[in-house]
């Protein structure tokens, strides 16, 4: 993009005295290289607890959702716990593509490739849940209002789940559109540097005959926009219509009208805390710490601070309304969540998601890059946390003292946890050593604005400027 | 008839001489076959190989289209009528009246059959049929489909035809005469006239037979002291509607004390009609149905329940010659008694002579219209002593044939009365009986018998009253009745239908036997019996009182409402039966209360997904030992009692997932079911199958709304029975006046509501079962039900109070201030989960409420369940994908989720599993099968079948036509059911009743199902 004039006081985005071919080469190299013992030893263990997940589905699906822990008061559970946690990570990558893109935030550059990858991989995991939740997943494309012979039976649309289905998919659709788009020149560069036939074939063919033409560039250019435009509201618009799932009901802890505001906020939240997770390693591993600078890491903790903070709120002004509106059942239900038997997933959750990211507010803390990294997986833990207090210890006991019951997970349902652990970082790890995984084409256009090596120049001769 | 028509093949037979017909005429193909083109080449024919790679296709393509052929579909015979039964027609179903008595539960029933099958228990209820069914009864039907049945007989366990049977009795029963020795009918109480004649007629010809009547759970004292009295070994049929006060000293006469079945007297008194309704006292032990139901409950120990017998004696009768009980509650009930005079009556439970003398004595002082002597109960008649003298004779070798009809005492009488070491002195023993069961798999000969619908029978249950039984199918084995072996002894050739008929004549006096049989009963007369002319009173009232209390815990074995005396141990639907107190399916346990709980360090505790584990103790009485007794701490028990449930430990004949609990005969000696045990606690913890984890109703008060009697004549209904009020434009209005959606007129076609009154219900489980047998329900087990997986359609929540009254425990929430302290919301939740040492209890029974804005129509995504114009929430099974999200928002959580497949899966191997078992299956109501939502319809199926039939016939339907399973059930009247479009109907009175509401009105959900407010007298 433009090359406009950048002032000293901001920080340097290109650590290092890097050229446009140096860029090319260092982006390149993981695709181009051998992968390592570790990428090896990690991709098995993914690979592992996938294949593991994939039996535990499996077994599912052949002897019926009795395989977990669920039961006739507390219906779902890990599965929707799962399903929204995914979800709710899959937002930062469209959040920073998207929104970022048109607040003009260039330290997006360095991260919204792999930030998009992991929403769409994660998008991936969450959208199995909902199919292999249901009691007959082979009947799962009943919920789509497509024409049939049943008498043409049509969907609910006054139901929550199927909202789901619609903004799950647009979003995944909108979200693959937009990350592709991105990727065409940078595959594009990968198919030029391509030695050997099969791989320039395959990039010739990922990378859509990209000529590198201005014609192209300004159709990218357009495209980016108006899908940026098209992807904004879709972050806001999926979490919001996840949390109608529990805002619409009739059940105490769920129905509450807070909850779109605070899903998304949470959804942000633990989407940068993965996107952290994700990006910490693979600067180290990949060599891109010129690229994904501290100073990047340092923002993205910002942003967490922020949303958590949003996420604190959110608990705190739950428990008043409670307390506000006079209803036992409501007062119960948020007194059941902070001291009932379900006490530990309630205070983990407040102290993984309100607490830890208050150390965000000292810089020594933020630009730490091992505290960040290990604040980013407490997030996770913490907002894992959240979907199943949620979820269990409302359901878990209702109205009816009598059906008041709890719920405990077999190994089935861990099990598939751990599997779509394994899915994503297989997808992820096969990501990273096949894909272009910083936008290189974007970074170019600010290195020379915003490359420390450039502003220095820039900075040690403006006075020649003069002469 | 033979054709001449001649079929042309072309156009060109006709002409006669055409080349081309002579051609055909020769050849079927016209064309020459161009075989030559490629099988005359015989140079490329020997040229040319199969390559390796063509015959592996070959053999491939081969054997896969031969795997292919030789698969099959599964093969269903169906067999269609050759001949037409004029009385069936496919898809409607036949009633037939009968009658239902296995020596411990009676009932007057109608038989549902369709296609030739039994499949639905349901009431008689014709005049004169008194009976309902309770559980047990309502669950037989089962018990006929039972895999598990004796199928033919066998002599020393190998199988036999009925000729060698007969044979080899006839020879062992002359042999005795020959030898001297004894011929013994051992039986349970018959009440049958015309059994007991050809009984009689036995006797007279062997002289040397005699008869005796065996009570696995003996009513003996009871027995004993109404003979004393009056003459007739009987025991009385009260009448519970006629009493303004009931006392019951120990007496679960809404359970199986005298055989149970008062449950629609008692609640037909309970209603509260023109500002009144009866008054109830218990004093018990063990917490029972009764206790549950009363408005005063004093736990007691039994010792004490004499005392208190004693002190209301003394009170009733002016006399201070024996001191009794001096305990506030115990007077001030002596003293409401007396002052109720005629309108009181007096019940015990407590097995002694003197006691129930005591009884006898105290209602007619009272001359209690709820106690008469006309129309005894015939349903017990063991003699304690006349059963412990036939085993002495056993065991002295005296008794030579053995004849055991539809008793099991090898399981039933504890070991230490040695009746297994007689038996073995017995040259001959028969068990007749419907499993090879402990007695039958150790006697000479087992006899199967039929089940009762499929046998002939009569019965007085009480005087007066004759029913006939008749069966329902053919025997499904080679079985035999009883009575038609004892015809064949006789030499008498006719069979016992024939015999029955005969015999039925002198009995039905101005009636047919088609009448008779018919209607299933036939009321006669029957005089009441005088006396009391001897003083017994005064001693027996210095005998109970100078009883001696038992040393150490006095165990009190009873009887559950799920498996009774234990006979039907090996049906599912009633070991899946949450007990109504308990709500613990699958066990029984000893009942211990919170005190001597804490004194023996026992303990019930969750664990982490919800399943109930308690301790297990070992516990001796005079000698016997049971070890690993599972400990259920019960609110309510007296401190220094322990209940212990006889019917479980049973063994033989049982599938192995219904082999639970402990055998509590081996401690019923003699026949006493209060023994001074000692308890030891054990290692390990059981695992309970407890449906309902939270024992207190947490001051929830609108979800059971209650009321006393007093408030309830005095006040204005808004007070007792308020209305949740929301803000409307700033305006506070009604809740279930506001409406978010848009209602569609309801006046027009049927609306259905079903009625439930908390006063009249007394948890009895009757329409649990009743909802099992019509609807389907599959049965889970142990291990699915502990992990609360049940899946009832209508369950019984059971609620006990956590202050001593529901009451208080409502003012007690109401006075919570702020989180923390003394009347913090924090500790005082936390409090209100436990429930008080003597609760009170409530039952509500609770299924699909049938919300016109039902929360689980909205969230469905494929639209499964909606909404009807008669009120019912429709669930379309086939539409289901099973999200599960309509079970999650159903603010009563009723709906029940396949978790598995439980028809036709060896992992679940109830009666689902077998061809036979299925036989039970309505075929009206579809078996769900896994990974859909299934709940209650408001028996769709019933309502739809009634209004097509009023539709066929041309007429408009009657009020009390539509009913469901559970509504036609209830024999208490707590549940009605009917359309309230009907402005003259009884549910559309109920509906408009001062007392109603609906389960959660604040939701806004405006169910179908409404309840009535429970009203106590305190």
């Amino acid at each position: 993009m433009s090359s406009h004039y950048e002032a000293p006081i901001r920080k340097p985005l290109v650590i290092g005295d890097k050229s446009y071919h140096d860029v090319t080469v260092d982006v390149a190299a993981p695709v181009e290289g051998k992968a390592n013992k570790q990428w090896w030893i990690v991709f098995s263990i993914a690979l592992a607890a996938f294949l593991w997940g994939v039996s535990c589905i499996i077994y599912t699906v052949s002897t019926g959702i009795g395989t977990w822990g669920l039961n006739k008061t507390v219906g779902w559970a890990w599965d929707i716990t799962n399903f929204v946690w995914w979800v709710g990570i899959g937002h930062a990558g469209t959040l920073i593509s998207a929104v970022l893109l048109l607040f003009r935030q260039r330290w997006r550059m360095a991260i919204n490739r792999s930030a998009e990858a992991m929403t769409i991989f994660s998008v991936i995991q969450a959208g199995l849940f909902p199919i292999i939740h249901m009691g007959r997943p082979w009947l799962a494309y009943w919920v789509l209002p497509i024409p049939n012979q049943f008498g043409s039976l049509w969907v609910n649309f006054n139901s929550p789940l199927l909202w789901d289905v619609f903004a799950i998919s647009t979003y995944l659709s909108v979200s693959l559109v937009f990350w592709w788009t991105g990727l065409l020149p940078d595959f594009a560069m990968l198919r030029d540097r391509a030695i050997t036939p099969f791989t320039k074939r395959i990039y010739t063919i990922l990378s859509f005959g990209w000529s590198g033409r201005v014609k192209d560039w300004q159709r990218f250019e357009e495209v980016s926009l108006v899908l940026a435009g098209l992807a904004t509201p879709l972050v806001l618009s999926v979490h919001t219509i996840v949390s109608f799932d529990f805002a619409t009901s009739v059940i105490p802890g769920w129905h509450t009208t807070i909850f779109p505001p605070y899903f998304v906020a949470g959804a942000v939240f633990s989407g940068f805390a993965m996107v952290n997770t994700l990006l910490i390693i693979m600067r180290k591993v990949s060599n891109l710490e010129a690229y994904i600078t501290v100073q990047h890491i340092e923002l993205m903790n910002i942003v967490i601070m922020i949303t958590g903070s949003i996420v604190g709120v959110a608990y705190i002004t739950e428990l008043f309304v409670a307390w506000y509106s006079g209803v036992e059942y409501e007062q119960y239900a948020f007194l059941n969540r902070a001291t009932g038997p379900y006490w530990w997933a309630y205070w983990s959750m407040m102290t993984c998601n309100v607490f830890s990211p208050q150390f965000m507010w000292f810089k020594k803390l933020r630009t730490s890059i091992m505290f960040s990294f290990i604040i980013s997986i407490v997030v996770n833990i913490g907002m894992w946390f959240e979907r199943f207090v949620i979820i269990v210890t409302s359901l878990h006991r209702d109205y009816l003292p009598s059906s008041w019951t709890m719920f405990s997970p077999t190994f089935v349902d861990i099990g598939i946890f751990i599997g779509t652990i394994g899915f994503f970082f297989v997808l992820f790890l096969l990501y990273a050593r096949t894909f272009p995984v910083i936008a290189q084409a974007e970074v170019k256009t600010i290195l020379k604005t915003s490359g420390e090596y450039y502003k220095k120049n820039r900075e040690a001769n403006k006075d020649s400027h003069h002469e | 008839m033979s054709s001449n028509k001649k079929y042309w093949k072309s156009v060109e037979e006709l002409n006669e001489n055409s080349s081309i017909v002579e051609a055909l005429r020769n050849n079927e193909f016209v064309e020459e076959i161009p075989t030559d083109e490629f099988l005359g080449n015989k140079n490329a024919l020997s040229d040319s190989s199969t390559t390796r790679r063509d015959f592996l296709k070959y053999v491939g393509f081969s054997t896969a289209a031969a795997s292919l052929a030789a698969c099959e579909g599964p093969v269903h015979k169906s067999i269609p009528y050759v001949i037409q039964p004029e009385q069936i027609i496919p898809g409607v179903a036949d009633y037939y009246a009968t009658s239902f008595f296995d020596g411990f539960d009676f009932a007057n029933l109608l038989v549902k059959t369709r296609e030739g099958r039994p499949i639905k228990i349901d009431n008689n209820t014709l005049a004169g049929a008194k009976f309902a069914a309770n559980a047990r009864a309502h669950a037989s039907i089962l018990s006929l489909y039972d895999s598990m049945r004796l199928k033919q007989p066998k002599i020393a366990g190998k199988s036999a035809t009925w000729a060698e049977v007969d044979a080899k009795l006839k020879l062992s029963v002359a042999d005795a005469k020959t030898k001297g020795k004894q011929v013994v009918l051992l039986t349970g109480t018959l009440a049958s006239p015309s059994t007991e004649k050809l009984i009689a007629e036995f006797i007279a010809q062997n002289p040397n037979a005699k008869h005796v009547v065996y009570d696995a759970v003996s009513e003996s004292p009871a027995l004993d002291a109404f003979e004393t009295v009056y003459g007739e070994r009987a025991l009385v049929d009260y009448d519970f509607s006629k009493a303004n006060l009931i006392v019951s000293v120990g007496a679960d006469f809404l359970g199986d004390w005298q055989g149970g079945s008062y449950n629609a007297g008692y609640s037909q008194g309970r209603i509260p009609k023109n500002g009144k309704m009866s008054r109830h006292y218990q004093f018990e032990a063990n917490m029972t149905l009764s206790g549950a139901a009363a408005d005063k409950r004093v736990a007691m120990t039994v010792a004490q329940q004499k005392l208190a017998l004693v002190a209301i004696y003394n009170v009733i009768t002016n006399s201070a010659a024996s001191k009794g009980s001096n305990d506030a509650v115990v007077l001030k009930a002596a003293q409401q008694l007396k002052a109720a005079g005629s309108k009181g009556v007096l019940v015990s439970g407590i097995q002694d002579k003197n006691a129930q003398l005591l009884v006898l004595a105290i209602n007619q002082a009272l001359a209690s219209e709820a106690f008469t002597t006309m129309g005894t109960r015939q349903i017990r008649k063991g003699s304690n002593e006349k059963v412990a003298q036939l085993v002495a004779d056993m065991k002295a070798g005296t008794v030579h044939t053995l004849l055991m009809s539809g008793v099991n005492p090898v399981y039933t009488m504890p070991a230490a009365l040695g009746f297994e070491a007689g038996l073995k002195k017995v040259t001959t023993s028969v068990a007749f009986t419907l499993k090879e069961d402990e007695t039958a798999s150790v006697t000479t000969i087992a006899a199967p018998v039929p089940h009762y619908l499929e046998s002939w029978n009569d019965f007085m249950l009480t005087k007066g009253t004759y029913s006939l039984q008749q069966p329902t199918i053919r025997p499904l084995f080679d079985t035999k009745q009883f009575q038609d072996c004892l015809l064949s002894l006789l030499g008498n050739t006719a069979s016992y239908y024939n015999y029955l008929q005969a015999s039925s004549a002198g009995i039905i006096a101005g009636s047919s036997w088609n009448t008779v049989l018919h209607d299933g009963v036939y009321v006669g007369a029957a005089a009441g019996l005088s006396g009391g002319a001897v003083n017994y009173s005064a001693a027996a009232a210095a005998a109970v009182a100078g009883a001696e209390a038992v040393k150490g815990y006095e165990l009190v074995l009873y009887t559950k409402t799920g498996l009774g005396d234990g006979q039907q141990a090996n049906n599912p639907w009633l070991q899946e039966l949450p007990d109504p107190i308990t709500r613990v399916s699958w066990d029984n346990y000893l009942s211990v209360s919170r005190v001597d709980a804490d004194k023996l360090g026992l303990q019930n505790n969750n664990v982490a997904n919800g399943g109930l584990n308690g301790s297990y103790v070992n516990i001796t009485v005079n000698g016997a030992a049971i070890t690993n007794v599972p400990v259920i701490v019960q609110p309510g028990q007296a401190p220094g009692t322990v209940g212990l449930a006889l019917g479980y430990g049973k063994k033989a004949a049982l599938k192995e997932e219904m082999q639970v609990g402990v055998n509590a005969y081996a401690l019923y000696q003699s026949f006493n079911n209060v023994q001074s045990v000692a308890i030891a606690k054990a290692d390990g913890e059981h695992e309970f199958a407890c449906v309902q984890s939270q024992k207190t109703l947490m001051g929830r008060g609108d979800i059971i709304k209650e009321t006393t009697l007093e408030i309830f004549n005095t006040k204005d209904a808004k007070e007792w029975n308020e209305v949740p009020m929301v803000s409307l434009d700033h305006k506070e209005v009604e809740a279930t006046k506001v409406d978010l959606w848009e209602s569609f007129d309801r006046s027009v076609g049927h609306h259905f509501n079903l009625s439930i009154d908390l006063n009249a219900c007394t948890g009895c489980g009757a329409c649990v079962i009743a909802c099992h047998a019509e609807n389907n329900v599959p049965v889970v087990g142990k291990a699915e039900v502990r992990r609360s997986r049940d899946m009832h359609w209508l369950r019984i929540d059971r609620y006990y109070s956590s202050e001593d009254t529901f009451a208080q425990d409502d003012e007690k929430k109401e006075g919570f201030k702020g989180l923390f302290g003394d009347k913090g919301s924090l500790g005082g939740f936390g409090q209100m989960e436990k429930p008080a040492d003597n609760p009170q209890v409530a039952f509500q029974p609770v299924m699909c409420q049938h919300c016109n804005h039902a929360p689980c129509e909205t969230v469905c995504p494929v639209a499964a369940t909606s909404h009807s114009r008669q009120g019912q929430n429709h669930m379309a099974y086939n539409r289901c994908v099973g999200t599960r999200y309509c079970a999650n928002n159903c603010p009563y959580k009723v709906r029940r989720f396949n978790w598995f497949l439980y028809s036709q899966n060896s992992e679940f191997d109830f009666h689902m599993n077998d061809d036979l078992g299925r036989m039970v299956i309505n075929p009206d109501v579809n078996v769900r099968s896994r990974g859909v939502m299934e709940k209650c319809s408001m028996c769709i199926q019933l309502t739809q079948a009634t209004i097509l039939k009023a539709k066929n016939e041309g007429r408009v339907i009657q009020d009390g036509e539509f009913q469901t399973a559970c509504s036609k059930a209830c024999s208490s009247g707590a549940m009605v059911f009917g359309d309230v479009n009907d402005k003259e109907s009884k549910i559309s009175a109920l509906a408009a009743d001062d007392r109603m509401y609906h389960l959660l009105e604040h939701v806004g959900t405006k169910p179908n199902v409404i309840y009535h407010v429970k009203v106590r007298n305190t």
